[in-house]
């Protein structure tokens, strides 16, 4: 019935949007499309906004991890004893999606092993440790003029920047700004919501840092080919959004405020509460011409391009149970106690710590796991501020859940498909438009941690998926092993029937009722034996003549050619074909030789498929066998395969003589 | 009265040849029936079974000549797929043909190979890489962990590696509730 109300209900607000601009529903005094659902938790931000953002003094090590962001693990471009240079890359992006790290500081490399990373797993992971020198030292910066720079080469150059998505997803930067002709974004949307409770970095790098953030706004602005642009803050920072009007207004951007309602800072819900536009599930926001970034993302790219600096800090909020919260510059690799010394240390009863916000964060397994480029947050977590959740009830399907789901799912019904490992009907339900924003486990009144069981649901059907992948794989290839084990046998019974037939055919021709043809044939035979006393006679003498060592001239013989040419690379190995003469033409000659009886070899097959294919007509005709022609075919290919062979086994030869010979001048040379 | 004959006529005779072309143009080529149980097969090619591969076991099955529970690498969730699929009951898993054993791969003690090839000979699905009288080594990526390699070793240089977990493939687990919270030692160092 709920479901049906839904639906009644979409349809309806749909059909007005199509019809009319009056679904931008004015909540409160807000120009925005509301989304569906959404709740609104105790914010926590006023905790950590009242210090403005610190610089952390350089920790004694940095554990950076290669695993940073979404998608491939970058390459090594260091080895443990290296000194490096503060922003010199230490791993480059392999691959498209995938990011680069740089050294936050000078120093040494002293380890790159497996180190514990900050992951929901608590597994290692390869990591660099840098010791810092202490001396902070950068390396020559390059800043890039993006203005007079093509684009394309602004999005490589992105690509060794090591910029990924700071909001929290580290989606590399230079894949979601791809202008390969087919972008047609028109507008871009800078995503300042900071929705999650306790997070308020975002919130204090605009207080602080507005002029380069539009700065940035205009470099996306420029390379994406966006015309309009739109800042979307929640109406819980007055100050930001104040800071970033007064740059907007100068800038060109227009600044809106989305009421305050996780998770209003879900890209496609800021989409939807900005412009009213609803991305199909199947489609990216760029599909229907919308980008979205980060506004700390935005700032990193300013940086990026006027200063040349790469991705090696970003804006930490340390909050929740430590002495001062506040929001801190922090170096990539920084280990976490010493971002919670510098906030004063945790409290006595801190039982661990969390990265991200409360909805969607994830317990770190230590308490010195590094910053990485996703640490957007750390909560002390203490019982008080968290308490323990009560025990899961079972569920009443009340739809509470439904009601408050942001993406319109059927939580109630993922939930019941998740336990009960039905993962085929979770799919159908949708499970993967699930963003895992945890508003359905906030208002369940069973407390039901409903996020883990679509996390759980999420990952066995990735790994079934990555599995049936596997066996389709696996079965292709044993399909070709079997084919090609077949098609071996094939050719050797060939092969066998071939030899055989020759033989007999051998045995035949004296007793041959042809004995015309075969007179002509003897007569051939014999010319060529004349011929070629005479030719060797000739060259006998004037080899006599010259005094020059006795070569092999070419014969037709296509085997005695080949042998020739084999007896010449040995000697050239040896030195002894025409030690006196270059070596090079030696080399040349070799391979002319070669190449010729190569040839030779091809035009003696070519006849000899053409006899064989008279043949296997003559024998077509006289049996009237239509299958006859096949081992005509088979003919065809067996005798250019061999020529090939021979071929191929004359270059081979000729190229190794010619390396020997080669060899063995620079042997000479050097004695 | 004709005209309901008429129109009747004429229906199944519209209704006839479309069904007719239909059946040409949508023909299922060979038997689907195979495909769909070599789907579910793991495809492992290691022989367990009693059949030369899967797809001969898949064929086994849909000819009636073996049973849906003789492959340990599929699995119990296998078999059950299986019985759902062919519509017989379920059964457990044929202890005959082996066990159930967590996926690994195969890896070669490259010091000790001696390059006979047989491991090579013996590989379904060509994921071992070497030459007469030179190293072998496995294509890890391509390896099913059927362990048909294991046998013709003459210098028992195979073993199996159990994949490890790694952050790649880490798998959310199945909801837990905690009876109690355990106290993490992290709160012992931020004291002060």
């Amino acid at each position: 019935m709920n479901a049906i109300i839904q639906f009644t209900n979409k349809l309806f607000k749909h059909g007005l949007s199509s019809i009319t601009e009056k679904n931008s529903l004015n909540i409160g005094n807000y120009d925005v499309y509301a989304f569906n659902g959404g709740v609104h938790p105790p914010e926590h931000k006023s905790e950590s906004t009242k210090l403005p953002i610190a610089r952390l003094p350089l920790p004694e090590k940095l554990i950076l991890p290669l695993r940073q962001h979404v998608g491939n693990l970058p390459k090594l471009r260091v080895k443990v004893g290296d000194t490096v240079l503060k922003g010199q890359i230490l791993a480059e992006a392999e691959g498209n999606v995938s990011a680069a790290i740089h050294a936050p500081t000078s120093g040494k490399i002293q380890t790159i092993d497996d180190e514990v990373i900050p992951h929901p797993s608590g597994l290692k992971d390869l990591s660099i440790t840098l010791i810092p020198d202490g001396i902070d030292k950068w390396q020559p910066l390059t800043p890039i003029d993006w203005q007079h720079t093509p684009k394309p080469e602004l999005v490589a150059k992105l690509r060794e920047s090591g910029i990924v998505g700071l909001g929290g997803a580290t989606f590399p930067t230079h894949i979601k700004l791809r202008t390969d002709g087919k972008s047609n974004v028109h507008t871009l949307i800078i995503n300042s919501a900071e929705c999650e409770p306790y997070i308020t970095c975002d919130d204090m790098l605009m207080r602080e840092r507005a002029e380069e953030i539009a700065q940035g706004i205009k470099i996306v602005q420029h390379i994406l080919g966006a015309e309009k642009c739109v800042v979307g803050i929640e109406d819980n920072k007055p100050e930001a959004t104040q800071a970033m009007h007064t740059v907007g207004e100068s800038y060109g951007f227009n600044v809106k405020t989305v009421p305050t309602l996780y998770p209003s800072g879900d890209a496609r819900r800021l989409i939807h509460l900005l412009l009213g536009t609803e991305i199909p599930s199947d489609k990216r926001s760029t599909d229907v011409g919308i980008q979205v970034f980060n506004v700390a993302t935005v700032l990193a790219i300013y940086r990026y391009f006027t200063f040349g600096e790469p991705s090696i800090s970003r804006i930490v909020t340390m909050t929740g149970a430590v002495q001062q919260p506040q929001n801190f510059e922090v170096l990539f690799g920084t280990p976490l106690s010493h971002l919670v010394k510098a906030a004063g240390g945790a409290h006595k009863d801190t039982t661990h710590f969390m990265m991200g916000g409360p909805m969607m964060g994830f317990d770190l397994p230590r308490a010195d796991v590094p910053i990485s480029k996703a640490a957007n947050c750390i909560i002390a977590s203490t019982p008080q501020l968290f308490a323990p959740p009560p025990p899961a009830m079972p569920c009443i399907r009340c739809a509470r859940c439904a009601d408050a789901c942001p993406v319109n799912l059927q939580p109630q019904e993922l939930y019941w498909f998740a336990k009960s490992d039905n993962f085929e009907k979770a799919r159908d339900y949708q499970l993967f438009d699930c963003i895992e924003c945890g508003c359905c486990s906030y208002v369940c009144p069973s407390n039901i941690p409903l996020v883990q069981y679509y996390r759980y649901a999420k990952s066995e059907i990735i790994a079934i998926d990555k599995a049936k992948e596997a066996a389709d794989m696996a079965r292709e290839r044993n399909d070709f092993r079997l084919a090609r084990i077949e098609r071996e046998k094939l050719e050797r019974a060939q092969k066998h029937a071939e030899r055989a037939l020759a033989g007999k055919e051998h045995a035949d021709v004296p007793s041959s009722k042809n004995d015309d043809i075969k007179a002509t044939g003897d007569d051939a035979k014999k010319a060529a034996i004349a011929a070629a006393i005479e030719r060797a006679k000739s060259q006998k003498a004037t080899a006599a003549t010259s005094g020059e060592t006795p070569k092999n001239a070419a014969p037709d013989n296509p085997a005695i050619q080949k042998e020739i040419a084999e007896i010449d690379a040995r000697r050239a190995s040896v030195g002894l074909v025409e030690a006196e003469n270059s070596k090079p033409t030696t080399q040349a000659d070799d391979e002319k030789q070669a190449k010729i009886a190569a040839a030779i070899a091809k035009a003696k097959e070519a006849k000899a498929l053409a006899e064989t294919s008279k043949e296997n007509i003559a024998e077509a005709n006289i049996s009237n066998d239509n299958l006859a022609t096949k081992p005509n075919a088979t003919a065809n290919a067996d005798a250019e395969k061999q020529a090939k062979i021979a071929a191929a086994i004359a270059r081979a030869k000729a190229q190794k003589a010619a390396a020997d010979a080669s060899k063995q001048q620079n042997d000479i040379e050097k004695k | 009265m004709f005209t309901a004959l008429f129109i009747m006529l004429g229906l199944a005779l519209v209704i006839g040849i479309a069904l007719g072309i239909s059946a040409l143009v949508f023909k299922v080529e060979g038997d689907p029936l195979i495909a769909r149980i070599d789907a579910i097969l793991p495809q492992t090619q290691c022989g367990q079974c009693g059949f030369p591969g899967c797809k001969p076991y898949a064929t086994a099955i849909a000819e009636g000549r073996a049973d849906i529970n003789q492959c340990p690498p599929g699995g119990d969730a296998g078999a059950r797929a299986l019985a759902e699929l062919v519509g017989v009951e379920y059964k457990p898993l044929n202890a005959a043909n082996g066990v159930e054993k967590p996926k690994a791969v195969a890896f070669i003690d490259e010091e000790t190979c001696i390059g006979c090839t047989l491991c090579i000979q013996a590989c379904p699905v060509d994921a071992i890489l070497g030459a007469a009288k030179h190293m072998h080594t496995i294509i890890a990526s391509e390896c099913t962990g059927c362990e048909l390699c294991l046998a013709p070793c003459p210098v028992d240089c195979i073993t199996m590696l159990p994949i490890a977990e790694t952050p790649d493939n880490w798998k959310w687990k199945y909801p837990v509730f905690p009876i109690k919270s355990i106290p993490i030692e992290t709160s012992n160092n931020n004291t002060h």
